[in-house]
């Protein structure tokens, strides 16, 4: 029994050792295997694991190049980039966000717009990236943010250069502005893979104007960062760093001098004015009434507020000086004039007797001329001082169509001649076919009557006027208008362009349409001789009156009894001095009525200032 | 003669001397030296990889520290208390566990859809019973096999695989596959030491390993499952479930043979890689201390292993046989499967790297099972 047991015990005791064994053998085997496993991880596959650790570990971080600036030609600064400080946030380190939300609320304000963007941010986003919550905080808000910054784990307040246009609406229509890159912007910037890279950083981009005209070269090089993170994502340190290059700063023709008084001039009345360096073809001013804040564009307008600016009646999105068309009126005459020159229908001594109106043979239609009894005996001087219409009736109907249209096309009528003014229209130059291809039939006699006057189909934009003004004053030269004077020092020459330089039959008519655009200044019987009284220059210009209604015929043109907005939009074309032109400009103020009330006396200003300015 | 003595003491090695001596003074408190020390080397290997792993927390090493100390009193303990004890509380421990795996599913308080823990009155801690059914299960499988003749009967098994069947089944009801898989290997391997049959064993093996596809369909859940995806395919969310299986892989494999050096572990120090204080701290060890690192802390795991299984060897009783020996093997199936799940070769479950994942109801409860261990090894019954 006893040694039953022991035998048992003994028995057990080897039962045991071989399954110790067993087990011992069975767990070296898998230590072993572990061992493999970590020998392949280690050994075979360092060098793919390596790789990915790097790349965890080391992030290359796109640094936005600061955007050129924009001076005027007197170096004062149209375009800027001022820090502005943002609230931003991290919903992944914040613990309760509404209630963080809740709190910089009563620590800075939050309207709803604010919460609105953030939830439209915080939708698509990689982790950990910033949200920006507010924008432009002032020192105040920057401070009470800072004080409880330990209570708000997760909030930061980062500075960033942004666009800032210290005179605000004055240039607005000229220069635009940049405004938050969307869709749009992304589809058009990714179609190109080097502007993918120089984008990378980049969070505004220019929508209008100069901004968006010179987006190319305002922008810059994109620069990197080689920096360690950690998971989340947070700067331990740089490890290399290629700065980024800064975009070209631009000089342009403006002057801001001239610019901020036609503001100011415009102020209260919806029109544009435009002005042209004669020698260089410069666009001196170029302001259309009323505007808007671009810096509102920067931060993102509100919908409210760009809803306002949509549905004003003022429309003052829309660029009068560049997209406004409008029937040059009695402006166009010294140009049909010389067009008649050129076709020999007329001379300086030709003279017609106007008996207040015109009739075409064969027509019983009357074409009235603006004075009722009518100029009497009158020649092409006399004509273009006094806006004789008779007189121009008769020309442009002896010139034709096809005599009048091709001369006037020289001038840029018709055309958009710019060069970097960007959207601007042509107009219309109606002819034979014009007519035909939009539908309006054949070409009648009476419409080349009506062309003689600038009224009927033809339509201008402020700034063509300006340009046909600023060739008429340097006498048929070419100078295609521009904004961009510098790319940081260097000027910039622009292409001649494909038009040809006005060569008249007798370039003695230049002088002599000077003069007798003068002497409607200066003339006794002058549209414009309102414009004596403060006469520092001698300037030789034309007024014009566009009507905005047909006027039934022989019917009595009632200006008080019609509403504000259909009186006659009032028209300056001009150049001045006279013997040596230095600036040509065109002014339209819509519903001005009368000339020589309110365009001309604003020409006048203007180029007071900057033929004042350039002496003083 | 006592020139010979003097000799003799000489030609000793001075230290091996004093080891022996000290030996048999461990021996006395019932305390295996070899075990104690390997644990000790364990234990300070592992706070130095924590002291990396947790971004040089002190506080963390020093906290620790301190479990270290109460598993090491808890240890000391349980080696003085005689192994008829345990053979006497064993069949109650396992009631009283299972009753409080019953509580749980009943009153219990969990996290992530799963009951696992017990809310005690008072200021004490929380209780996470099946921590508790981990010692009890082997315990009361030996108590039950120990009574019996060996190698087991087939009746025999029957009635102990009912036993490991109560509390698998409870702990799978929280539920927790994991620990479920692990409580009832230990005590199988119970019944392996306890001699049954190969071809048991491996009809057993085989019945699971059909019954595998059935659990998908019939056990799982739905975050049991998406941990079997990731673990198939990591990159098919590389920022969701499968990050943390590609940061532990980037970290091992960027470590290479000599690693990146101590705290200069990209991966483990710029929080890349998850857990990096717990279950993840290999990782740590593998990309600061490369290849050499890892297989010296194997080593180390293997020795201790090894020591165990030969201290259940020589246990007296065949309780104490079957005890120490399930408990060493079971000690190395949470190094196997935390090393596994860290290097990607098993789906990851919650287990953390014995003594060297931070965690104190981990380090007590193992050092309270080395301590059962010498307590089965260093007490004799008196003749």
């Amino acid at each position: 029994m006893l040694e039953q047991s022991i035998r048992d015990k003994s028995f057990e005791r080897r039962l045991f050792r071989a399954r110790a064994i067993a087990a011992a053998v069975l767990v070296l085997l898998c230590i072993t295997g572990l061992g493999v496993r970590m020998t392949y991880l280690q050994v075979s596959l360092h060098e793919k694991y390596k790789n990915l650790s790097e790349n965890n570990r080391i992030q290359i971080r796109p640094i936005a190049p600061n955007r050129g600036l924009i001076y005027d030609r007197n170096g004062i600064l149209l375009a800027e980039n001022i820090p502005a400080y943002s609230l931003t946030i991290v919903p992944e380190r914040v613990e309760n966000l509404e209630q963080t939300l809740a709190f910089l609320n009563e620590l800075v304000g939050l309207s709803d717009r604010d919460r609105e963007q953030f939830e439209k941010r915080n939708g698509y986003r990689r982790p950990y990236e910033p949200i920006v919550l507010r924008q432009n905080l002032n020192e105040e808000e920057i401070a009470a943010i800072m004080v409880n910054r330990f209570y708000l784990p997760g909030v930061d307040v980062e500075a960033q250069l942004m666009r800032h246009y210290p005179n605000g609406e004055a240039f607005a229509h000229v220069l635009g502005y940049v405004g938050r890159i969307n869709e749009n912007d992304i589809s058009k910037i990714e179609r190109d893979d080097d502007n993918k890279r120089r984008y990378s950083a980049t969070t505004h981009i220019g929508k209008i104007g100069i901004e968006s005209r010179y987006e190319e070269i305002l922008h810059g090089d994109v620069g990197y960062e080689k920096v360690e993170t950690n998971a989340r994502g947070r700067l331990l340190k740089t490890l290399e760093r290629v700065d980024p290059k800064p975009g070209t700063d631009l000089t342009l023709h403006l002057d801001s001098h001239l610019q901020l008084l036609a503001g100011d001039l415009l102020k209260g009345r919806r029109g544009a004015v435009v002005a042209i360096e004669v020698e260089s073809g410069g666009i001196l001013a170029l302001y259309s009434n009323p505007g808007y804040d671009p810096n509102a564009f920067v931060t993102g307008i509100s919908f409210s507020a760009y809803n306002e600016l949509t549905t004003s009646l003022d429309k003052p999105l829309f660029n009068r000086a560049t997209r406004g068309t409008y029937p040059p009126a009695s402006t166009l005459k010294p140009f049909i004039g010389l067009a008649a020159l050129q076709a020999g229908s007329t001379n300086w001594n030709y003279s017609i007797r106007d008996p207040g109106w015109f009739q075409l043979e064969n027509d019983d239609r009357f074409y009235r001329d603006w004075k009722r009894e009518g100029h009497g005996r009158i020649d092409l001087e006399q004509a273009i001082v006094q806006s004789c219409d008779t007189y121009f009736y008769d020309v442009a109907v002896k010139t034709g169509i096809d005599g009048l249209t091709p001369f006037l096309a020289k001038f840029g009528f018709g055309q958009d001649m710019s060069a970097d003014v960007i959207s601007a229209t042509s107009g219309i130059l109606p002819d034979r076919n014009w007519k035909r291809n939009t539908g309006r039939g054949p070409w009648y006699p009476g419409d080349t009557v009506n062309l003689g006057i600038g009224q009927g189909f033809m339509a201008v934009t402020p700034l063509q006027l300006a340009t046909a003004t600023a060739l008429l004053a340097n006498k048929g030269k070419w100078q295609i208008p521009r904004l961009l004077a510098a790319e940081n020092t260097d000027p910039v020459i622009f292409p001649h362009g494909e038009i040809d330089d006005i060569i008249l039959n007798d370039t003695g008519n230049w002088e002599r349409m000077f003069k007798a655009m003068q002497n409607v200044i200066i003339g006794q019987h002058g549209t414009a001789r309102v414009l004596q009284r403060n006469l520092d220059f001698p300037i030789a210009g034309k007024t014009g009156t566009a009507q905005v209604v047909g006027i039934e015929q022989d019917a009595e043109y009632d200006s008080e009894a019609l509403h504000e907005r259909l009186r006659d939009h009032a028209w300056f074309m001009g150049f001045a001095p006279v013997d040596k032109p230095q600036i040509a400009i065109a002014v339209i103020i819509e519903n001005g009525e009368s000339s020589g009330k309110t365009a001309a006396p604003i020409a006048q200003q203007i180029i007071n200032k900057y033929l004042g300015g350039a002496e003083g | 003669m006592a020139s010979t003595d003097f000799s003799r003491t000489i030609s000793t090695p001075a230290q091996h001397h004093t080891f022996e001596r000290s030996g048999a003074l461990f021996a006395r408190i019932h305390i295996d030296l070899v075990l104690f020390l390997l644990i000790v080397l364990l234990a300070c290997v592992g706070l130095l990889i924590l002291y990396s792993g947790s971004g040089q927390d002190m506080t963390m090493v020093k906290r620790q520290a301190i479990h270290f100390a109460l598993g090491a009193f808890a240890m000391i303990v349980a080696a003085q208390i005689p192994p008829r004890a345990y053979q006497f509380i064993a069949p109650w421990g396992l009631a009283f566990g299972s009753l409080l795996l019953i509580a749980v599913l009943v009153a219990g308080v969990g996290a992530k859809g799963a009951q696992r823990w017990l809310d005690l009155p008072g200021a004490l801690p929380r209780f996470q019973p099946s921590e508790l059914v981990k010692l009890a299960l082997p315990l009361a499988v030996a108590w039950f096999m120990a009574n019996r003749p060996v190698p087991p009967r087939f009746r025999d098994l029957i009635q102990a695989l009912a036993i490991i069947m109560i509390p698998t089944v409870l702990i799978l009801k929280q539920p927790d596959l994991g620990t479920s898989i692990l409580i009832s290997t230990s005590g199988l391997l119970v019944l392996f030491f306890a001699g049954m049959s190969w071809a048991l064993i491996t009809s057993m093996i085989a019945i699971v390993a059909a019954l595998a596809p059935l659990m998908w369909f019939f056990v799982m859940h739905t975050y049991q499952k998406q941990r079997v995806l990731t673990f198939l395919n990591p990159e098919s969310d590389p920022l969701g479930t499968g990050w943390n299986i590609i940061q532990s892989k980037t970290a091992i494999g960027s470590g290479g043979i000599h690693g990146k050096g101590f705290l200069q572990g990209t991966q483990s120090q710029l929080e890349f890689l998850p857990e990096s204080h717990t279950d993840f701290i290999i990782a740590v060890l593998a990309e600061e201390m490369g290849l050499i690192g890892v297989c010296l802390l194997l080593t180390l795991y293997a020795l201790i292993i090894l020591r165990c299984l030969y201290i259940s060897s020589r246990c007296e009783t065949l309780f104490g046989r079957l005890l120490s020996g399930s408990m060493s093997v079971t000690f190395f199936i949470y190094v196997f499967v935390n090393v596994g799940m860290v290097s990607g070769i098993l789906p990851v479950v919650g287990v953390p790297l014995p003594l060297v994942s931070y965690g104190g109801t981990s380090v007590i409860s193992l050092l309270l099972g080395f301590g059962l261990i010498m307590s089965m090894y260093t007490h004799r019954q008196k003749k």
